[in-house]
């Protein structure tokens, strides 16, 4: 199974990387846009049959390794 | 006289400095593989800069797994001085034995330059030695020093006379509550010989090892 997740940045928690694209995007003149920012995606490849089972499993891989909970909130998709 | 365990992991670049500071002080400090996974013959723990498993994942997140950090573990448990220096201080957040992360800095630039910080607190491993309101000079060198602490639970005990890189509070050093382990992001171990520049670090330093002596927090 495919397991997709998201990597989120907390909102309060400042993101250099979004305030300098959003300030690159006024730039090119984009002035409607109002925030960026900068989640990460990782894929993972598992092994199992249990959608259920696999996504309990890859959110403890989130907890325990994935995300920082300080910084990052998660979310996991199973897909084919 | 003390021992002091100088952690290696793949990518650390700052260990050999470290060493040759403690080692100026009277220290007998040696390098750990992080493989290891004893320190039983240590007083204290540092881990030096650098860029740990290639800051892969992020900065520190894999280091955290390594074997030794079981053992550095126990010593933090036990009052023991444990400082993480630039990378060593992402190390130490990620393992959840200083609390809060470090982001990348506010200006998006690699920060290499010589930075002013004044001391906050000396009830740390890493300032009992200094006073409050004093100010030393040492190299920030870091891309990741930008400390976010949302829960506010660490001490700061160093904080930047200017603010280089928008850490929260302007921390350049937090303690845990006992003041056993430190994290600082500038490097003592490069401020550590007037040919250098100045040799203010080497009074943090000395204050470590102090600690080291003693084998408790302060």
């Amino acid at each position: 199974m495919i397991a997709r997740i998201e990597i989120i940045r907390r909102p309060e928690i400042a993101d250099p990387e979004g305030v300098t694209v959003v300030r690159a995007l006024h730039d090119l003149g984009f002035n409607e846009v109002i925030r960026a920012r900068f989640d990460r995606v990782i894929t993972l490849e598992v092994s199992g049959s249990s959608t259920e089972a696999v996504k309990a499993k890859v959110n403890e891989m989130c907890r325990q390794l994935l995300a920082n909970p300080v910084l990052e909130d998660f979310r996991v998709v199973i897909g084919e | 006289m003390n021992r002091i365990a100088v952690v290696v992991f793949p990518g650390t670049n700052c260990e050999q400095d470290t060493v040759r500071s403690l080692r100026s002080l009277g220290a007998e400090a040696e390098l750990v593989w992080h493989r290891q996974d004893r320190l039983d013959d240590f007083d204290g723990v540092v881990l030096p800069g650098g860029f740990a498993h290639g800051d892969y994942l992020r900065t520190g997140a894999i280091a955290r797994l390594s074997p030794v950090m079981g053992p550095l573990t126990e010593m933090a448990r036990h009052g023991r001085p444990v400082l993480g220096i630039c990378n060593g201080f992402q190390i130490l957040c990620e393992a959840g034995l200083l609390p809060g992360a470090l982001i990348a800095n506010a200006g998006l630039a690699f920060i290499c330059r010589w930075v002013e910080v004044e001391v906050i607190s000396e009830r740390s491993m890493l300032t009992s030695l200094l006073h409050p309101g004093q100010i030393l000079k040492i190299p920030l060198n870091s891309y990741k020093g930008n400390y976010v602490d949302p829960g506010r639970s660490g001490r700061v005990v160093m904080r930047y006379v200017d603010d280089p890189n928008g850490s929260q509070d302007q921390a350049a050093a937090v303690s845990n509550q006992e003041g056993n382990v430190v994290g600082v992001m500038p490097h003592p171990e490069r401020g550590s010989d007037e040919l250098l520049g100045s040799s203010d670090g080497l009074a943090l330093l000395e204050s470590f090892l102090a600690a080291s002596r003693v084998g408790a927090g302060v």
